[in-house]
């Protein structure tokens, strides 16, 4: 006992000894500055202009500082206005025309108008522009039906479409459509990305390798300006860091919350926040060859793996079971009366059975992370264990992300039986039509890994692209999803919900489900 | 001496190029390429295609490699894909971090190295000798980014006394205080391993000196104890330990890795797994041509170093 206390109270004082002599341990651990929101981000962007990035790290800080010609209306995915006040589509759903909010200004002093957003549209579209070669511009397919933007009047905007396209909308609301300052393009050139100019809440302060991006209050700003006198946005790769800084007073709102860390945060100081998003995890079932060409023996993979047991007890809850191939997070498309494939062992051992497919041999491909993955190595151990457990055996291969896109996306074909995926999109359109299609399989250009063909599915994707009420739209979509569950291309297994945690400084911040970081409204005593 | 130093620093050139060449088709092998990394989900092979064609890497891979190399020559090393923003730039950047990281390790733990293997040799087998051994095992025993975890979480998370990661603090001025607190846990936990080989490797270097005639000479014609230990036992002894810590150098700077991932520190082996896992080639490529370089002329130096403390070694 007595040693204990030596020890303890010499452990103290070498311990006060060392904090004295680093000394002066200001500045970090006092609290952060009021009106100072501290965000503890996941990597370092690579940079601030909405035509060149393509991570979703990089859209938490751009959707701050630029806006679109429209925007998703708070808590959805439905567009609404923003830069355009309103605007007109053609019958045919190939000439959309906007009208432009007068007076704006960007954050540089110069006019956004019609030539501007001309401008940010031939930038990333027309390789005769003389700024086209401040890109590469990676995501400039989203507008690939764009034909020509013209400048009806100052005011005014009109895109030709090559054809019908209903995407165009979401598209435009999606970061890549962002509307960048011409003059701060002309001045800056390729650096456009480090000294960004929009005409959004906040203005760009500062950008510290490595250290922290700094955006500070647009008092101008058309929609209200913000509560916040500035933002810092500090990349802390490592996600347990992130915990620490967060328990430590260091940030005052973390995003991507690890599963297994938000016990941490059950105490008043702290709101964890939720939000489901467009995202969808599932398996690719390779339809071509093996056992999965059969549709029971695709069902019976289904049913035979635990769902419920994945989002509870692996992902702690983080995200919810799936039913189709389309989020609910996509509300006004989304069928509501799907109901999910429930974990029944009996019936899939039936279905196998009925397949003449039982022990049949399985490879599956699992990735070490990624994009949108959650936590695909634990996920994959207890989807092989399910299976195993209604008699197929299983052999899991793993791959590091790139190598893993390589082997998927050309297709499973002679490979493997199943994969694991994840998408986020933004418009329902993206993933069926994309990864459904019997014309999108991989010798095609397409996502379609798993060979899944019905002519059904095509026509109704067909259709839905090219009609221009939404209403119709919604219509065609739920019709796709009764069709794709019961031919089950795919296991469908999980939805994601993004997490973040507040300190109790923050006030109204709430996620949005295009898990962008919207912060005009926050507050930070 | 002059011409000892030539002929070593001729003799790394065919070192680093062959460090390029092997950099080079290493990141060329390795599968995935960057558009892949950049597109994610949307690496339709028409995607893909064409932003390769933007980046570059459309070329022959011989070509390539000329062209890098060339520009290299020129100072050029490459825009980073990931980060958009010139290699060299980023690099160098980082590589202050690293080195103010290392190298704060590097002295603390050859002082406390050096110092506990002195002590433990004068004093073999006696009290100080055990508890030193001990706790130089323990040291190296545990894994650094675990020591390095769990003093987060002590020190920073409910002591409060140091912040949790980073090298500056977001507000405030930068002194050398402030970096202090920040350099504290990192610095530390980086240093526990090395201190406790050189410690070691001190120990039995000294033990074989303290044997030696010129020891026994000394005491007999009256050296006081501690100047035997100090000045003329130890001096003879840092022949063979320099060489230690040439290589725990080589050490703490390759597991500062761990170190500047669990603390954020903004340091070049953080860089280079960023770079690698978003296949980000030219900054990969030009962050370890730009290392190697450093390793090969930090061995030249430790070698000359040498060759100075021991006239024996000249070649």
């Amino acid at each position: 006992m007595s040693l204990f206390h030596v020890t303890r109270r010499s452990l103290m004082a070498t311990g006060t000894a060392l904090a004295l002599t680093f000394g002066a341990f200001a500045g970090a651990q006092a609290q952060t500055p009021p009106g100072v929101l501290i965000v503890g981000q996941i990597a370092e962007p690579k940079a601030l202009d909405p035509a060149a990035v393509t991570a979703v790290n990089d859209f938490r800080i751009l959707m701050n500082v630029y806006d679109g010609l429209v925007r998703y209306k708070d808590g959805t995915l439905e567009v609404e206005p923003a830069l355009a006040e309103s605007w007109e589509i053609s019958e045919d759903g190939t000439v959309y025309t906007f009208k432009l909010r007068d007076g704006i200004t960007f954050h540089d002093g110069s006019a956004f108008n019609a030539e501007a957003v001309k401008f940010n549209f031939d930038r990333m579209l027309n390789e005769e522009h003389p700024y086209h070669d401040t890109g590469p511009f990676p995501l400039a397919f989203f507008f690939s039906s764009v034909e020509s933007t013209e400048v009806v009047d100052d005011l005014t905007v009109r895109f030709t479409l090559n054809g019908p396209y209903a995407p165009f909308l979401s598209n435009l609301a999606y970061p890549t459509g962002l509307i960048v300052s011409p003059a701060a393009v002309e001045q800056h050139g390729a650096d456009i990305g480090r000294n960004p100019s929009g005409t959004g809440p906040f203005t760009f302060g500062e950008w510290r390798s490595n250290e922290a991006v700094v955006i500070e209050a647009n008092p101008d700003y058309w929609d209200g300006a913000p509560e916040l006198q500035a933002v810092v946005f500090r990349p802390i790769t490592d996600a347990n860091t992130r915990t620490a800084e967060m328990l430590a007073g260091g940030i005052d709102l973390m995003v991507e919350v690890p599963p297994v860390a938000l016990s941490e945060f059950q105490g008043d100081a702290y709101t964890v926040h939720e939000q489901a998003g467009p995202h969808v995890w599932f398996l690719i079932l390779n339809a071509k060859e093996g056992p999965f060409a059969d549709v029971r023996v695709r069902q019976a993979a289904n049913y035979a793996v635990n769902k419920e047991a994945l989002v509870n007890d692996v992902l702690e809850g983080t995200a919810a079971v799936a039913a189709g191939p389309t989020p609910p997070a996509f509300a006004w498309a989304y069928n509501p009366d799907l109901e999910p494939y429930p974990y029944d062992p009996e019936k899939a051992r039936a279905l196998i059975a009925e397949a003449g497919a039982e022990g049949a041999q399985l490879t599956f491909f699992v990735t070490e992370g990624g994009s949108g993955m959650l936590d695909p190595i634990a996920m994959g151990t207890a989807i092989q264990a399910d299976l195993e457990a209604v008699g197929f055996d299983v052999t899991i291969e793993t791959y590091e992300w790139n190598t893993f896109l390589g082997e998927v996306n050309p297709g499973l074909e002679g490979k493997a039986d199943m994969a694991e995926m994840a998408w986020m999109t933004n418009d329902p359109d993206t993933l069926p039509f994309l990864a459904l299609r019997t014309e999108a399989w991989p010798d095609q250009g397409g996502f379609n890994s798993g060979y899944y063909s019905n002519p059904e599915v095509d026509t109704l994707l067909e259709a839905a692209r090219v009609a221009t009420d939404q209403d119709e739209r919604a219509r065609l979509y739920k019709e796709m999803q009764v069709i794709v569950q019961e031919d089950a291309p795919w296991v469908f297994v999980a939805n994601w919900k993004q997490n973040a945690v507040t300190s109790d400084k923050v006030e109204n911040f709430a996620l949005q489900p295009s898990f962008f970081l919207l912060l005009d409204e926050v507050v930070k005593n | 001496m002059t011409g000892y130093i030539l002929k070593r620093l001729v003799s790394a050139i065919p070192v680093l190029l062959g460090i390029t060449i092997i950099v080079f088709l290493i990141m060329a092998m390795i599968p995935g390429d960057p558009a892949t990394a950049i597109l994610g989900s949307y690496a339709t092979p028409e995607n893909v295609e064409k932003l390769n064609r933007d980046l570059g890497l459309d070329k022959p891979l011989f070509q390539q490699y000329i062209i890098w190399l060339g520009n290299m020559l020129t100072g050029d090393f490459g825009t980073s894909f990931a980060l958009n923003r010139p290699v060299l730039d980023e690099v160098l950047e980082r590589f202050n971090g690293t080195l103010v990281l290392a190298g704060t390790a590097f002295v603390l733990c050859s002082f406390l190295g050096v110092v506990a293997g002195v002590v433990s040799a004068a004093n073999q087998y006696g009290a100080a000798d055990k508890v030193i051994t001990f706790v130089v095992l323990l040291g190296i025993s545990i894994p650094s980014f675990f020591l390095g975890m769990m003093m987060i979480l002590f020190f920073a998370v409910n002591l409060r006394w140091f912040p949790v990661s980073g090298m500056w603090p977001i507000y405030g001025d930068r002194t050398i205080g402030v970096l202090l607190s920040h350099l504290a846990m990192p610095a530390t936990a980086l240093a526990v391993v090395a201190t406790g080989v050189i410690a070691r490797l001190s120990r039995s270097a000294m033990l074989e000196v303290l044997r030696q005639d010129f020891i026994r000479t000394a005491r007999a014609k009256g050296v006081h104890e501690r100047g035997v230990i100090w000045r003329h036992a130890l001096k003879a002894a840092m022949v063979s330990i320099l060489p230690v810590l040439g290589i725990q150098a080589g050490f703490v700077l390759s597991g500062a890795v761990y170190i500047e991932i669990v603390f954020q520190w903004p340091g070049v082996g953080r860089m280079l797994v960023d770079a690698i896992l978003k296949r980000d080639i030219l900054l990969v490529q030009g962050g370890v041509v730009f290392v190697a370089a450093c390793y090969v002329m930090f061995n030249i130096a430790v070698d000359v170093a040498q060759s100075l403390l021991d006239p024996r070694i000249k070649t």
